[in-house]
């Protein structure tokens, strides 16, 4: 009977793994399985709100400009483009040899569907407020104004104008945007919510959507119908998510991840030993800041906020607490676009010990010393590394008569607090770069911003926004008038930037064409195996 | 016996519904809703995407519709995952979670039942030494322990299982899983086995089978294992509700697309619809679980009976 069993489950477990191997892509099919710490959430442009999924759309669908491997600037769906000379009317030719999947050609009017229905109410679309320059976008959205209102018109069928309510210079890289990819009308309408399952997905990009098993894999095969598809190497891209980053580590030694989009950043030292170049560490532009009430006393004191911020040891948060996965910041806009320098803090420059003595005078100043302890609460969202950075800024503030408590929650409470202008001292947030402009990182501090948690209202900041909002086609001028903004506002310490956020990937050194870049973008499109 | 089966299945319609009532309004008067993210939403996007989920309608509104939903067998959207109703996800996760979960139980039922009669036979001998001090190793360290530990062993020092994912299902990605989740089990089932056992062949009418001169075999099986498996009985109902419905570590460390991570993900992404699910899930393997174990009592034990 024992003998039988045996043999039965020696047999069952053969034809199992013999099954298995049925399951092995074709020889000649190369595959590249790609790791990303977390789940889509949509595979719709229009629902989504998160970067794991950005990566996914920018290789199933082309919006009218894309992003190479560098993240330069180039045609998309769109072969070329003119601007009107007061920079507000965007006349955009589509590709002659543009075509869905299904083998229909891409038409100017799917992107006036697509942009419509991005900001038509009942879309639900988190980032409709990406085509708000556009005229009357925002009206439609907020149900003041008519889809047909909105300043979008097919011209025919391969010229697209798109005209804007001002002058907007990062238009164009906003465009790079998921959100403001087109989807088939003709799809949508023939096929209803099911137009975004598997294998009715009809898209424009590289690739299309075969398979989606949550939290298992998304399997991507190369669209044959793509305009440029004889330069795409990668037959299939698997989207693997691994939230344990442990185990993603582990699949990629073992050869089951050819590429993953984070580190236990606590293990770095010990990864770069083991992994050596495949690890890759660099800056990328996001900035980790705490925001601080500056609208409730004692935070409206802008010395007050200044000593806080100085005392603060960056180096310290960056290397012992995030073990180099972070840069020390100063500014709210991080280093790496191209034409603009961020407006650093005064002290920067200065030793931290003089920080240090710096603030202690001003702390003295205004009545705080150690008998009698300026009170100051950190709220931040559950994170191991928000903890540790919160209780190295209550160890390094202590001396200085400051008595910082914590308070954690996690994030959805956290944020709903924020957002709810709750009564708090200072509070963890960050800023992760939709777009390659300083704008995304400065418009979250204007006054009407709902992510402007720290209350900050200044008019001298508000002026000049407005001007460099203003400055229409000169980008030398507007990038002085929006780091002249920057100034005041890191003068006045309306945030309190701490660290700027890096990528850090692991690479397998077969893979090419995944290029480091201040965005962390890597499109399957580029990427070769060998 | 059917009528007994009838009437425990009536009675569980009311607690499914205060289960089902508790739940709602609890998830409700969690702070944060399924909108609140790092980057804030302007309040005309966010009032769009309540109306376009119903958020917007007052609470009894969103009440009444979740349970005329319900009873339709419609769990509604996933807010977080647009793409896929609840009902779509659990199609999709629930088998994968009850074959992992059911090959761990069957595995631990009958590995721990023999290992925990074979320490109360040798009681107080090497065997039982060894069982003991396996069954506390395997009932103290902890899954989140274990599942390295393999992964590390058999994935990439052996090289004999793969480290995580599904593999369409494949046999030996199932194996990493499946021990992980069986191991404690195993050490909890023997540990029970070994107790009862003991008590068991002290008791009288073993005694008497043995003063009979039944053989040992004939004792052990035909009469003492009888009596012993009761506890074992008890224990398999909540155990079966367990781990039928998916474990959140092992899932998410072995990356399996079960529906465990629904539990902790969607409570902690105020996924209001995907919570409701899973403790519908829940509640249902719970009550359809302890049913099957007092039927099971009625067969082991001649003694009870329902009617």
């Amino acid at each position: 009977m024992l003998k039988n069993m045996l043999k039965a489950t020696v047999f069952a477990t053969t034809m199992t793994l013999a099954a298995g191997a049925f399951y092995s892509p074709a020889l000649a099919e190369t595959v590249y399985n790609r790791g990303t710490a977390a789940e889509s959430e949509s595979v719709d442009p229009h629902k989504t709100s998160t970067v794991y999924e950005a990566n996914i759309l920018r290789d199933l669908f082309q919006g009218l400009v894309m992003q190479d491997e560098k993240t330069n600037l180039i045609p998309g769906a769109a072969e070329s483009w003119t601007v009107s000379d007061d920079g507000t009317v965007y006349t955009f030719k589509l590709r002659g040899n543009g075509l869905w999947s299904d083998g229909s050609p891409v038409t100017a009017e799917d992107f006036v569907y697509a942009f419509r229905r991005l900001e038509d109410p009942a879309t639900g679309a988190e980032y409709a407020s990406m085509l708000y320059p556009i005229k009357n976008a925002e009206e439609v959205n907020t149900k003041k104004g008519k889809p047909e209102e909105m300043g979008v018109k097919a011209i025919d069928a391969t010229t697209l104008e798109v005209t804007l309510k001002a002058p907007t210079p990062y238009f164009l890289e906003m465009l790079t945007h998921q959100a403001t990819y087109p989807v088939s009308k003709a799809s949508i309408e023939k096929l209803g919510a099911d137009w975004i399952k598997p294998g009715n997905l009809v898209s424009n990009g590289a690739y299309t959507l075969a398979e989606w098993v949550p939290n298992d894999h998304m399997k991507l095969v190369k669209n044959a119908k793509f305009w440029d598809a004889a330069t795409v190497k990668m037959d299939v891209v698997n989207y693997i998510p691994t939230e344990d980053r442990s185990s993603a580590m582990k699949r990629f030694e073992a050869g089951e991840l050819d590429s993953y989009d984070d580190l236990p950043t606590e293990q770095l030292a010990d990864l770069k030993t083991k992994f050596g170049d495949q690890i890759r560490v660099g800056p990328q532009l996001g900035t980790y800041y705490y925001a601080i009430k500056t609208d409730k006393a004692p935070w409206d004191n802008a010395e007050l906020r200044n000593a806080i911020s100085m005392a603060i040891d960056r180096d310290f948060l960056a290397e012992k607490v995030w073990q180099n996965a972070m840069l020390p910041g100063y500014s709210m806009v991080p280093p790496g676009i191209q034409g603009y320098t961020p407006a650093m803090a005064k002290f920067a420059d200065m030793s931290q010990i003089d920080r240090e003595d710096a603030a202690k005078k001003v702390l003295e100043k205004l009545g705080y010393t150690p008998d009698k302890p300026l009170k100051m609460e950190i709220r931040y969202n559950t994170s191991e590394n928000h903890k540790n950075t919160a209780v190295a800024i209550q160890e390094q503030l202590k001396p200085l008569g400051v008595d910082v408590t914590l308070l954690n929650t996690d994030t959805k409470t956290h944020y709903s607090f924020l957002e709810q202008k709750g009564d708090y001292d200072v509070a963890r947030a960050a800023w992760i770069a939709d777009y390659k402009d300083p704008e995304t990182f400065l418009g979250i501090s204007r006054k009407a911003s709902g992510n402007n948690y720290s209350d900050y209202n200044s008019a001298p900041y508000e002026a000049a926004m407005d001007k460099a909002a203003a400055a229409g086609g000169k980008p030398e001028d507007r990038m002085k008038d929006l780091s002249d903004a920057e100034r005041v506002l890191i003068d006045d310490v309306g945030q309190i930037p701490l660290l700027y956020y890096s990528y850090h990937d692991i690479v397998s050194s077969k893979l090419h064409g995944f290029v480091d870049n201040v965005m962390d973008i890597h499109p399957s499109r580029f990427v070769s195996k060998d | 016996m059917l009528r007994y089966v009838l009437r425990r299945l009536l009675t569980a319609i009311p607690t499914l519904f205060v289960i089902v009532t508790l739940a709602f309004f609890l998830m409700r008067v969690a702070p944060g809703g399924p909108f609140n993210q790092e980057r804030g939403l302007s309040p005309e996007i966010k009032a769009n995407l309540e109306a376009q989920f119903g958020l917007n309608d007052p609470l009894w509104l969103q009440y009444a519709h979740y349970l005329g939903n319900l009873l339709r067998g419609n769990f509604g959207p996933s807010y977080n995952m647009p793409d896929f109703t609840v009902g779509e996800l659990f199609a999709k996760g629930l088998p994968i979670s009850i074959q992992l979960g059911a090959s761990a139980l069957i595995l631990a039922l009958l590995l721990g039942s023999v290992l925990g009669t074979i320490a109360a036979l040798n009681q107080n001998k090497l065997g039982d030494y060894a069982v003991i001090a396996l069954a506390t190793a395997g009932s103290t360290i902890p899954t989140f322990v274990i599942a390295p530990v393999i992964q590390l062993l058999f994935g990439l020092t052996w090289k004999l299982l793969p480290i995580g994912g599904w593999g369409d299902g494949a046999f030996i990605n199932k194996i990493g899983p499946i021990l992980t989740l069986a191991l404690p089990q195993i050490a909890i089932v023997a540990r029970l086995m070994r107790g009862s056992m003991i008590e068991s062949l002290r008791s009288n009418h073993i005694r008497t089978a043995r003063a009979l001169g039944l053989s040992d075999w004939s004792v052990v099986v035909k009469h003492a294992l009888r009596g012993a498996v009761l506890p074992i009985v008890s224990f398999t109902g909540p155990a079966a509700a367990a781990l039928l419905t998916g474990s959140v570590i092992v899932e998410t460390i072995f990356s399996v697309p079960g529906v465990g991570r629904y539990f902790v993900d969607a409570a902690l992404n105020r996924d209001y619809t995907l919570v409701m699910g899973t403790v519908v899930v829940i509640a249902i393997f719970t009550i359809v679980f302890n049913l099957i174990v007092d039927i099971m009592y009625a067969v082991v034990d001649p003694r009870v009976r329902y009617d």
